[in-house]
């Protein structure tokens, strides 16, 4: 149930977002100011248009685009910094990982999305900046559940073995260590992708992030607020779509979880 | 247990001064704080006698020592737009967002709590189907979007509740039931799984064995056990309602700390930012120690471990 609900929920997003300028007709930044604040329904525009005439069916659909881009590209950049961190702190011990825990303590200190948006509203506005300020402020989830895996898996037989037979250490680390917390890296990545994506919309709509007229969740809802007395449709749709996209992650990432690390808390 | 509670009060101490430190470097990162904050269409002579002023023509070495040598005394400047102490507009702010995540717990006690005993006693019932779908969907749903859905039913089409702003409890009920949603979905799914924990143990078994009624069972011998990891993940939890109160203050116009932290970010007001960004670090920190050290209280086996 899980499984197959959050299956298709992300199938959707992800057919949504890569087949969007195929789906509609309209392009998402083109104004009609002859038919502004169309209902739901209107002939030609499935879920209305917004106050400058813009298609909101087409809007919400590459809204999808740049949410999953945003989400695919800071779980991977966290995936990887956050992992190798991880795996040297677990694997070297002494100062790289003391140094390391310390620093996961400070950012941990902070709440994730009051750290992201702070960062995002010191580097600047735009796609590049969001990535980069979600990934700094996102990475440490993964270097501590990567560094406590590391720090059991290298107690294992296979791996006193395969040092005994003259691994070295690099190799050891990449071959025979990795291989084992990859499965973990990747539930974490499945469950902070939804957390990022919210995360983007949240910041857009608070006016940093992705700005107007790009067709960002966030920054749509920013906007809808406005005409939130006249048309409900421009509050709930992109609010909708985002909401069942991280739903349907969320789903996955759950069942991802049961299915190979039960025992994983994130 | 003395000796636990040492090191963890060291151990926080020095992630506030590294949190302080941090706070420094990432607004210093952006580059020229002053340049950022004053119009475009300033003389090059006003700006550097502003900056000299400020004194962020020192070397940035003596910047942080100054800013440090501030923070640890509560002085983070005045504020760039208010020309007020900087610390105290924070300190005006923190009792609204205090009643704010206040009531926001309660309702997640109220609601979260019973529901995930429920679902957790009911397992695999409908009763468990319907509220664990409903603790997945609080979770997806993003704050914000929330917010604007309950202003639109409640106070565009019934009329029952004002926008936003503070006064009356009527203000009070939608910033409260947006910061509890995601809160309290989480706490429901946790208490569930604490609480099936628990359910699983042998001295449940003995207990029924014993022919205890089901309510005593569950009230006297699953809920004190299934307590201890419930208090603990929602009270590290509980540190993210800060984070939440930057959404639901500015949605709602509540005047807390998250608006006043917003605010100061879109004004580029950085002592501001500092001392708002500083004070939540430092609540969070707290928080987690409090939870740590109950937790070495609760349970006799943390404190021997330590």
């Amino acid at each position: 149930m899980k499984k197959y609900l959050g299956l298709a929920l992300t199938l959707a997003a992800l057919l949504a977002a890569l087949a969007a300028p195929w789906l509609t007709a309209h392009d998402p930044l083109l104004a009609d100011f002859g038919a502004t604040l169309q209902p739901p329904g209107t002939p030609g525009h499935p879920l209305g248009t917004d106050q400058l005439g813009r298609d909101l069916l087409s809007r919400v659909l590459h809204g999808a685009r740049l949410a999953l881009f945003i989400g695919l590209c800071t779980a991977v950049l966290t995936a990887i910094a956050g992992g190798l961190l991880g795996l040297v702190a677990g694997f070297v011990e002494r100062w790289p990982a003391a140094v390391l825990m310390r620093l996961a303590d400070v950012q941990l200190s902070f709440p994730f999305i009051l750290l992201a948006l702070t960062i995002n509203a010191i580097v600047g506005l735009g796609l590049r900046n969001i990535i980069l300020s979600l990934s700094a402020a996102g990475w440490v989830v993964y270097a501590r559940v990567v560094r406590s895996e590391v720090l059991t898996v290298k107690q294992r037989d296979f791996v006193h073995a395969a040092a005994a037979l003259g691994v070295g250490r690099t190799r050891l680390l990449f071959r025979h260590v990795l291989p084992n917390v990859a499965p973990s890296i990747v539930v974490v990545a499945s469950l902070q992708f939804s957390q990022f994506i919210v995360a983007e919309a949240a910041i857009s709509f608070l006016g940093f992030g992705i700005q107007p007229p790009t067709p960002a969740w966030g920054s749509m809802l920013s906007e809808s607020r406005d005409f939130l007395y006249v048309a409900w449709w421009l509050a709930a749709f992109p609010g909708a779509a985002l909401a069942l996209t991280a739903l349907g992650v969320n789903l996955l990432g759950d069942w991802l979880r049961d299915r190979f690390d039960p025992k994983l808390r994130v | 247990m003395r000796h636990y509670v040492l090191s963890r009060l060291a151990q926080s101490v020095l992630v506030v001064l590294l949190s302080l430190s941090a706070v420094f470097g990432m607004v210093r990162l952006g580059g020229d704080p002053v340049l950022l904050f004053l119009p475009m269409d300033i003389q090059a002579k006003d700006v550097n006698e502003i900056r000299q002023r400020l004194g962020f023509n020192d070397p940035l070495l003596v910047q942080y020592g100054r800013f440090m040598a501030g923070a640890v005394r509560g002085d983070f400047g005045q504020s760039l737009r208010y020309r007020r102490d900087a610390l105290g507009l924070v300190l005006e702010r923190l009792p609204a967002t205090l009643l704010l995540a206040g009531s926001a717990i309660a309702l997640t006690l109220v609601i979260a709590v019973p529901l995930g005993v429920l679902t957790a006693v009911r397992r695999d019932t409908l009763v468990d189907h319907v509220g664990t779908l409903a603790t997945v969907l609080g979770q997806a749903t993003p704050g914000f979007w929330l917010g604007l859905m309950l202003i639109y039913v409640f106070s565009v089409q019934l009329r029952w509740l004002p926008t936003g702003g503070t006064g009356t409890l009527a203000h009070l009920v939608m910033p409260s039931v947006v910061l509890a949603a995601f809160f309290a979905a989480r706490v429901a799914r946790l208490t569930r799984s604490a609480t099936l924990d628990v359910l699983g143990e042998e001295y449940i078994t003995t207990a029924r064995a014993k022919g205890l009624s089901e309510a005593r069972v569950i009230a006297k011998h699953t809920l004190r056990n299934s307590a201890i990891p419930i208090v603990t993940l929602a009270g590290l939890e509980a540190g993210q309602l800060l984070g939440g109160a930057v959404i639901a203050e500015t949605i709602f116009a509540w005047p807390g700390l998250g608006r006043l932290t917003v605010q100061a970010l879109l004004n580029r007001d950085f002592p501001v930012v500092m001392a708002a960004v500083s004070f939540t670090s430092i609540i969070f920190t707290l928080m987690n120690l409090a939870v740590d050290l109950s937790y070495g209280w609760l349970d006799p086996r943390v404190r021997v471990r330590a």
